[in-house]
């Protein structure tokens, strides 16, 4: 059995990197929050000079409707990190599930449900999630479901690795033999052996998914004006490029919480595993 | 197989079996792969046919002109013309029958078939993508040594940090922050397309403009299309330099620590000859592997870059679908990426087991 998190967690945490991408993440979830405080203007309202370049008053500048495009990267936060980390739960729940399935049942379960995973490993993300977005319609909300359908089988792979190893131990068998049911033994023999690694995939795939998603609006798949959302906004700065600060802004937000995760994620791997772990032990000593 | 005694199967690793008449192991562990590979193709052939059907739009509607809609004849010509009024897995042999024979249907757009635009793009799109994958494979790989030789130090730490970046960076915005500073800002780079237009373009012969430019033996032309070349080829790269840097410093990492490294420092070997021909050729791999992948992410990033610089290749059509919702290209340009990205699976399956015997016996 692996030690508790806690026990491990701080020589990890010491780390800049870990600090950096802590205090992002952190900095990103109260913009979130607190966004109709926090916002200057109202996202929406199109009562500012036009394509005004950044300065007092409007420090990201405005759009070519007049709105304050720092309101609307705060606003953004509201949008883009809630939807991301719902899709990466459903992700991992919908993955983890399948893959617990195929693992742990083995035969013919294991052979569908790998095998569908195959079939979208078969396309490169963005053009899958693309063509999903397009069949379905563009909207936000079927953005998420595209970018769902290409992100799910990573779980199921890693779940059921996971479940085959531990399976047959003693532990898991004697479970059984005491007459365990099989949703119990799943939830309470298997489940903790597999959160870990899972648990890191997740986090690292919360960029993952923040910038597909993003690129889905971008690309006018997702989000629908007015709507504040990031990757819609950098397309849009797309038609102005002249005035650099409509796309340079709501981008740099993608960028900052996708390093945010990515920071947390390596960190989270490396405090799980148990070689890193020791190496950033001896250094910290 | 099933003739070997048991006795003689015990005794022998898995793989390794009396009776020489039969294939090599490395044929017969490509003609399992080449399979697989096949049955991918369909599968993805069924995915794309599948969404086409999910489309609550009506096909008639989005083909026939307003007057021609009025007319139930013609309408009901028309689905019989297309098999419209077959059931659902008749159509599907109809779609198969005639994928097999280059047909993806017409775009909506463009009024031609879709096979005809993508052949026009797809050597645009190779030629970016390939300069792509030889600056990140150089790069990467390069950066990842560098990282696990000097591990914990000021370059492993400065190159984890570049690696994050550049996998946390949104390719889309990335490629516009570069147009614009390069290009508009300090005219450092040629703008959008391919190739200056007042220079013409060498005769086609491989589709490839610097290739092609080459062969012409026209340098103005060639410098031009590399210039063209350098800014989305090192946006699209940066993303896969990230990622092989990364899994190149954990493979390196994993086999110097090997007792054979050891044994090579130890017989006084020079550093260079244990880099090249202890460590990175089993390093190789796994770099391999994450090689295939990062292929597919760059298919990917193509549809985000190419729309920026104006890059005529399959990602700019693939965006241009996607904004007109025209679906026969879409699915036409899912079908042929998906497809390039097996055979290059397929590659990356066939590389494996020519360096790495063990997996041919698996």
């Amino acid at each position: 059995m692996r030690r508790p998190l806690s026990s491990r967690l701080p020589e990890a945490w010491r780390q800049p990197l870990a600090v950096a991408g802590g205090v992002l993440a952190v900095a990103w979830l109260v913009i979130a929050l607190a966004a109709p405080v926090l916002a200057p203007h109202d996202p929406l309202a199109q009562d500012l000079p036009r394509l005004a370049a950044p300065g007092p008053g409007h420090w990201f500048g405005t759009d070519q409707l007049g709105r304050d495009i720092l309101s609307r990267v705060m606003y953004g936060a509201r949008v883009s990190i809630p939807l991301t980390l719902l899709l990466v739960a459903l992700s991992v729940l919908i993955g983890g599930l399948l893959g617990a399935c195929a693992g742990y049942f083995g035969r013919w379960v294991d052979e569908t449900i790998m095998r569908v995973a195959d079939l979208v490993f078969a396309f490169p993300t963005v053009i899958l999630a693309m063509v999903v977005a397009a069949a379905l319609g563009a909207s936000l909300a079927n953005a998420v479901l595209a970018v769902l359908v290409v992100a799910w089988p990573a779980y199921a792979r890693v779940t059921r690795g996971l479940v085959l190893g531990v399976r047959e131990r003693e532990f898991v068998l004697s479970g059984r033999l005491l007459g365990f049911s099989v949703w119990r033994s799943l939830r309470v023999d298997v489940l903790p052996n597999v959160t870990g690694p899972v648990l890191v995939l997740a986090t690292l795939d919360i960029g993952t998914a923040l910038l597909l998603l993003s690129g889905l609006s971008f690309l006018g798949l997702g989000a629908k004006p007015p709507s504040p959302e990031w990757g819609a906004m950098v397309a849009s700065g797309v038609e102005v490029f002249d005035s650099w600060w409509v796309a340079t802004f709501p981008g740099l937000a993608i960028l900052t919480v996708v390093l945010a995760f990515n920071f947390l994620g390596d960190t989270l791997r490396d405090a799980l595993d148990p070689r890193t772990a020791r190496a950033i032990k001896e250094r910290a000593l | 197989m099933s003739d070997t005694p048991d006795a003689v199967k015990a005794t022998r690793p898995e793989g390794l079996r009396p009776g020489r008449r039969q294939a090599h192991p490395l044929a017969r562990f490509l003609v399992r792969r080449i399979l697989l590979a096949v049955l991918m193709a369909w599968g993805i052939t069924l995915v794309t046919f599948v969404l086409t059907n999910l489309v609550p739009g009506d096909p008639v509607a989005a083909n026939l002109g307003q007057r021609a809609l009025g007319d139930p004849a013609i309408v009901a010509q028309w689905r019989a013309e297309h098999g419209l009024d077959k059931p659902l897995w008749q159509q599907y042999l109809l779609h198969l029958q005639g994928l097999l024979q280059g047909d993806l249907g017409t775009s909506q757009q463009s009024h031609r078939p879709v096979s005809q635009d993508l052949a026009e793009f797809v050597p645009a799109t190779l030629e970016l993508a390939g300069a792509a994958i030889l600056v990140s494979l150089v790069l990467g790989v390069a950066f990842g040594v560098i990282a696990a030789l000097r591990r914990d130090r000021l370059p492993d730490h400065a190159l984890r940090l570049l690696s994050l970046v550049g996998i946390s960076v949104p390719t889309f915005w990335l490629a516009l922050i570069a147009f614009y500073v390069f290009f508009y800002r300090l005219q450092l780079t040629p703008g959008s397309g391919r190739v200056d237009a007042a220079l013409g373009s060498a005769p086609a012969v491989t589709g490839l403009q610097t290739v092609d430019a080459l062969l012409a033996g026209r340098w103005d032309i060639f410098t031009s299309a590399v210039g063209h070349l350098i800014t989305p080829a090192l946006v699209l790269a940066l993303y896969t330099i990230g990622l092989l840097t990364r899994f190149t410093r954990s493979a390196v990492l994993e086999v110097l620590g090997q007792d054979y490294v050891r044994a090579a420092r130890a017989k006084g070997l020079p550093g260079r000859v244990i880099l090249f021909r202890y460590v990175l050729r089993s390093a190789l791999v796994p770099i391999i592997t994450v090689a295939g992948l990062a292929f597919g992410s760059l298919l990917s990033g193509t549809v985000l870059v190419e729309a920026i610089f104006a890059w005529p290749g399959v990602g700019q059509y693939a965006y241009k679908s996607a904004t007109t919702l025209d679906l026969p290209a879409i699915m036409g340009v899912g079908l042929v990426v998906g497809v390039v990205y097996l055979v290059i699976n397929l590659i990356v399956d066939v590389l494996y087991g020519v360096i790495d015997p063990r997996v041919r016996l698996q």
